[in-house]
């Protein structure tokens, strides 16, 4: 009887131990696997180590980590976002053309302007998903259509240059030595990680992508909770578009393209399942800081673009492989 | 007669048993835990030929898990199992079904998108050529299959578009039609009606005469007593006995699954005169139902009554909002309530425990504690923020009251046994303290034990003057917790008895 006592406390107290430590071994994993690539890295090349280059080379992910960020919330309702490429360059088009020499507005208009551009298409992605049952691969591959379509007939095909100084800070600029997108980025995902751990929209966001008829039956309104993720993603595109455009001092018409692709796998790498339901934005983050540093680091080493293509394609697959495996 | 297809028998006893009486499978001290858990330690079961075999036990007795094990699907840790006097370790079900043994297992797995015959035969399709698959052949055979059974399903309909007795007639044919010489059925009328069940039991008695042997689990204590010859017990994980169904009584059978002796459920009358909480004036859903009214006073169990497909679900939905009705109000404590909306129907006070746990009343992956606490998030919030200390005082709260069986309130519902989902799906529905609770079904998948709980559960509840609605299919529940029952046929409400005189003899009549 006591010894029976005894053996159910100890199970209970190491299952407990277990299923607390559980989600961070899972978190925990893509640290890893992080670590390993960059001890590879540091190896392989004496720079990559420095300090200029870890400021740079988390300068080159903020732009995608702020995309997977967004997409991220609509992986997560079990959909999918494609046009986020497209929809960063009509946001950063429209922003850029309220800055030139020419046409001088505030930066803020030109900030407001790029963030809105953003929401509205990603308003129009949810509701096109939820209001008309299309399925998002679908809808949003539209929207990637017909963004660029946008922003080449906007821009006429040609770029828009001379961006003034002031807007030109959003992705040049510098605040006590960190560069402004890397404040933005983790300013984003300190947003997100509160949105998804701690209030109820993250919590029905998990619940409508785990199972979208309980959440329903739970009194949950599904759609608003799905389109709202495409707002989020579309608004974060948006966010993006302004930092790539800035950066690049001119607002290119064919900027962003293929950037969903990496977004998308930076979630994938970070753990969050394409059925929905599961995953976690320091996944994320990490999945994003995996793929800025697989790049920086083959240019570091002088890796032909070519192979770079084809072993950032490997590498993803094969992570991807490892957390299957370890479940 | 051994039907043993490929398995060349290594290990024999030499002892001069006849063939015939070698029992067909003996499991012995097989044990499984997950994650350091046991959910087995000690599975034994002694099945011999053309016997039906009832494996009784509560909620997270292990029964899934030892039966899981025999089909190959799970490992065991410890323990032998042999059929035919042969030791085997299945590494898979396909493995299994080649040494005759097949399972339907307890969570279906249909492929909704595919006819039923293209479900029964995946995998092992009849091909023309080897390369193309022969369709008319495969349905012509699943429609033999069908018909000898005596199920009325169409062969041709896709699985999306059955009901979920049908999905699981559809799986229990599936696994008939390997013609194994071990048949396990683990919980399958759980969603099927009485005439179902009473058709599948035809098709067992037929089984068995061929010789072959079944092992046979289900809550329902009244169908053990009708078809098994044998019946072994577990309790938490272990082997408690077994013997001749013939031999024992249903108190006894209680008695051991349970641990102790329980008390069934005495219901007293409610106040003469009380206020009308719920009233459903002339509601219609399209061809569901037609023209239905009927009102639940505070203090009373409404208890609904009627056969698979006689509308009594969709009703149900309709109330609760996730339909919209064609015509018709429901009004609460003398409000009008929003048609079509769950969510003000949860504000007005009403909560759901809908029928499939899996596909609407729960979200699998999720933490216990998370799904108890999702109805509740909004009301509970302030300012969009989750509180986590009130949240997990309540989850901690559910579990303790409803008994939930697990590791710890944040593993996912999914690891748990199908009764503790189903007491999951129930604490989430109270946590929004409703006044009127709508139950479907409430109790499928639940061991007696925590039958006759909720039964005292749901008429405590009703004496706080509060009103409980609930769909069942089985008559001796319906009658032991209602006031008054309304037998649904086909779509209308026939007639609204009393509750406290009717017998089971009656309320079967009138429903078909
Ligand atoms: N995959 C799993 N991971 C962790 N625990 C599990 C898993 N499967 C089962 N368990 C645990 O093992 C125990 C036995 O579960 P099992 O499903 O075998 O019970 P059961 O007798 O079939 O109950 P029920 O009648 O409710 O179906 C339960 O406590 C359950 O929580
Ligand atoms: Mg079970």
């Amino acid at each position: 009887m006591v010894a029976n006592v005894i053996s159910n406390v100890a199970t209970g107290a190491r299952s407990k131990s277990i299923a607390a430590i559980g989600p961070y071994l899972k978190s925990f994993s893509i640290v890893i696997v992080f670590v390993v690539i960059s001890a590879f890295f540091a190896v392989a090349n004496e720079y990559f180590m420095t300090w200029l280059n870890w400021v740079n080379l988390l300068r080159q992910s903020s732009i995608n980590g702020v995309l997977a960020i967004g997409v991220t919330f609509v992986i997560l309702t079990r959909g999918i976002d494609l046009s986020v490429g497209s929809v960063m360059a009509l946001a950063g088009m429209i922003a850029a053309s309220l800055v030139t020499s020419t046409n001088q507005h505030f930066v803020l208009w030109a900030v407001l302007a790029g963030l809105g551009t953003g929401a509205l298409l990603g308003l129009l992605n949810g509701v096109i998903v939820t209001t008309f049952n299309v399925p998002p691969f679908v809808a949003t591959l539209g929207m990637l259509s017909m963004a660029r379509g946008l922003t080449l007939i906007f821009s006429d095909g040609r770029p828009v240059p001379n961006l003034s100084e002031s807007f030109r800070w959003i992705g040049g600029g510098s605040v006590a030595g960190v560069p402004v997108p890397v404040l933005i980025l983790f300013l984003v995902f300190a947003t997100g990680w509160v949105v998804l751990s701690y209030t109820t929209f993250g919590r029905y966001v998990y619940a409508v992508g785990g199972n979208d008829k309980a959440a329903k039956t739970s009194g949950i309104s599904t759609r608003t909770v799905i389109a709202s993720t495409y707002v989020i993603s579309g608004l974060l595109a948006g966010l993006a578009g302004l930092v790539l455009t800035s950066r690049t001092t001119a607002a290119l018409p064919q900027a962003g393209i293929g950037y969903e692709l990496d977004a998308i796998a930076a979630v994938v790498i970070g753990g969050t399942s394409l059925a929905g339901g599961r995953g976690s934005l320091v996944g994320t983050l990490f999945g994003a800081l995996i793929i800025g540093t697989i790049n920086n680091g083959m240019d570091l080493m002088g890796v032909s673009s070519y192979y770079q293509q084809l072993l950032k394609g490997a590498i993803i697959v094969v992570a991807v492989m490892l957390d299957q495996f370890r479940k | 007669m051994l039907s043993l297809s490929g398995a060349e028998p290594e290990v024999r006893d030499d002892a001069a048993i006849g063939l015939h009486d070698q029992p067909l499978l003996v499991a012995d001290g097989v044990a499984k835990s997950f994650n350091g858990v046991p959910a087995l330690r000690d599975g034994r079961l002694v099945l011999k030929r053309g016997t039906v075999h009832a494996l009784c036990g509560g909620n997270g007795a292990g029964k899934s898990t030892f039966l899981n094990i025999v089909m190959g699907l799970l490992h065991r840790d410890e323990g032998s199992i042999r059929i035919d006097g042969v030791a085997v370790d299945f590494r898979s079900a396909a493995d299994a079904l080649r040494h005759g043994v097949t399972i339907i297992t307890q969570e279906l797995s249909p492929v909704p998108e595919m006819t039923v015959a293209e479900n029964i035969y995946l995998g092992r399709e009849p091909k023309i050529g080897g390369l193309v698959v022969d369709f008319p052949k495969m349905r012509r055979a699943a429609k033999r299959l069908l018909d000898d059974l005596e199920f009325d399903v169409p062969v041709g309909a896709r699985m999306r578009d059955l009901s979920l007795a049908q999905i699981q007639l559809v799986e229990i044919a599936k696994a008939l039609s390997h013609r194994a010489d071990i048949v396990i059925m683990d919980e399958p009328t759980s969603a099927i009606g009485e005439h179902e069940v009473h058709i599948l039991f035809n098709a067992l008695k037929r089984i068995k005469a061929r010789g072959s042997a079944i092992i046979y689990v289900s809550h329902k204590l009244t169908e053990i007593f009708e078809i098994a010859d044998e019946y072994t017990v577990f309790r938490d994980g272990r082997f408690i006995e077994s013997g001749a169904i013939s031999s024992i009584d249903r108190n006894h059978l209680v008695t051991q699954i349970v641990g102790h002796e329980i008390k069934t459920v005495e219901k007293g009358r409610p106040n003469e005169g009380a206020p009308i909480l719920l009233e459903v004036r002339s509601l219609s859903r399209g061809s569901h139902f037609k023209n239905i009214s009927v009102t639940v006073a505070a203090g009373e169990v409404l208890g609904i009554y009627g056969l698979l497909g006689s509308g009594r679900t969709e009703f149900l939905e309709t109330i609760f909002g996730i339909h919209a009705p064609t015509a018709g109000d429901v009004f609460l404590d003398g409000k009008r309530v929003d048609p079509g909306n769950p969510k003000k129907c949860i504000r007005q006070g009403m909560a759901m425990v809908s029928e499939d746990r899996k596909d609407t009343g729960l979200v699998l992956c999720a933490s216990i504690a998370h799904n108890i606490a999702l109805s509740s998030l909004t009301l509970r919030a302030v300012s969009g923020f989750v509180r986590r200390k009130a949240e997990a005082a309540a989850t901690d709260r559910m579990m303790k009251l409803h008994r939930i069986k697990a590791a710890s309130p944040n593993v996912a519902v999914e690891t748990l046994s199908g009764g503790n989902q189903q007491k999951v799906v129930f604490a989430r529905c109270l946590l929004t303290n409703p006044r009127l609770l709508i139950c479907d079904e409430p109790t499928r998948g639940i061991d007696e034990g925590s039958k006759q709980e909720i039964y005292a559960f749901l008429r405590e509840f009703a004496a706080k003057g509060n009103g409980v609605l609930v769909v069942s299919s089985e008559a001796p529940e319906i009658l032991q917790i209602s006031d008054r029952i309304a037998v649904f046929r086909q779509g209308r409400l026939d007639h609204v008895v009393d509750g406290h005189e009717t017998t089971q003899q009656m309320l079967t009549d009138l429903a078909s």
